[in-house]
């Protein structure tokens, strides 16, 4: 008997759920399922990308498309770095909608370094400090209205970051 | 244990400057050891900025930052006096959350 009543009270909560949801849609309002869906989007990892080698691979598995060179991307970084461990570079765009920002160093192990998520009223200008293998070229991706865009300089490394 | 993260969030006026150090080894797995043994990877995949319960920035990290990461961005409607609540997680699950009032 009280089997079957909790069956009974879980089948019924479940079709209630069921109904909720389906009315929700039925009505055309979704107030929390779109933030939730965003959000979800923005959240994920990109785990792919940060396995790959190299920067065409990375740039392809983290936006799925390939990117423009752009002066509208600025990237501030030193032409010599003394220590490869610690590499400061900041970049910024005049490019309006930017969604993301991300930095790859072509000859280190594993290319993509850092991927920033820019969302509505953040600026698109970042700073941060990152590890060179070796003498590089970095870029800088941003993710502007849909496109890609890219700027890339050579950093000259006397002392590798990544060695040992 | 204190917070291996520090936060000073500036409002001047419209927009909130926000820098972040975080205590972590960013350790890439590439790198070997004194006995010539490869150090296994540990860094934070992902930092989390949030203001008035939804994301400002989101940093998605990998092995190629540096050591005991800095980070320098700027939003837009933060609010002197207001919550900034950061936290990051690793690849090995570990966490750390702070929550910084916007000066």
């Amino acid at each position: 008997m009280n089997i079957t009543t909790s069956e009974f009270f879980r089948t019924r909560r479940l079709v209630l759920k069921g109904a909720g949801v389906a009315a929700l849609i039925g009505l055309g309002v979704v107030p929390f399922d779109v933030p939730q869906a965003l959000a979800a989007a923005n959240d994920k990892y990109p785990e792919e990308a940060f396995k790959q080698k190299t920067e065409a691979d990375a740039i392809k598995a983290l936006y799925g498309k390939t990117a423009e060179p752009s002066d509208k991307v600025k990237m501030d970084a030193p032409e010599i770095a003394e220590n490869g461990a610690v590499v400061p570079i900041s970049a910024t765009t005049t490019l309006a909608d930017v969604t993301s920002i991300s930095f790859l160093v072509s000859e280190n192990p594993i290319s993509l370094i850092a991927s920033y998520k820019i969302p509505a009223g953040t600026l698109p200008s970042v700073a941060n400090r990152i590890k060179m293998a070796k003498t590089s070229n970095v870029t800088v991706i941003v993710e502007a209205g849909g496109k890609l865009y890219s700027a890339r300089k050579e950093i000259k490394v006397t002392v590798g970051g990544c060695g040992g | 244990m204190a917070s291996s993260i520090r936060v000073r969030a500036t409002s001047n006026g419209d927009t909130t400057e926000v820098q972040a150090l975080i205590q972590h080894p960013m350790d890439s797995g590439f790198v070997k050891d004194a006995k010539g043994e490869i150090i296994p990877p540990h860094f934070i995949q992902q930092l989390t900025f949030e203001y008035d319960g939804k994301p400002v920035f989101v940093a998605d990290w990998g092995g190629g930052v540096s050591k005991d990461p800095y980070v320098k961005f700027a939003f837009k409607g933060g609010k002197k006096g207001g919550d900034l609540k950061v936290s990051w997680v690793d690849n090995k699950g570990a966490t750390d959350t702070t929550t910084a009032k916007i000066q």
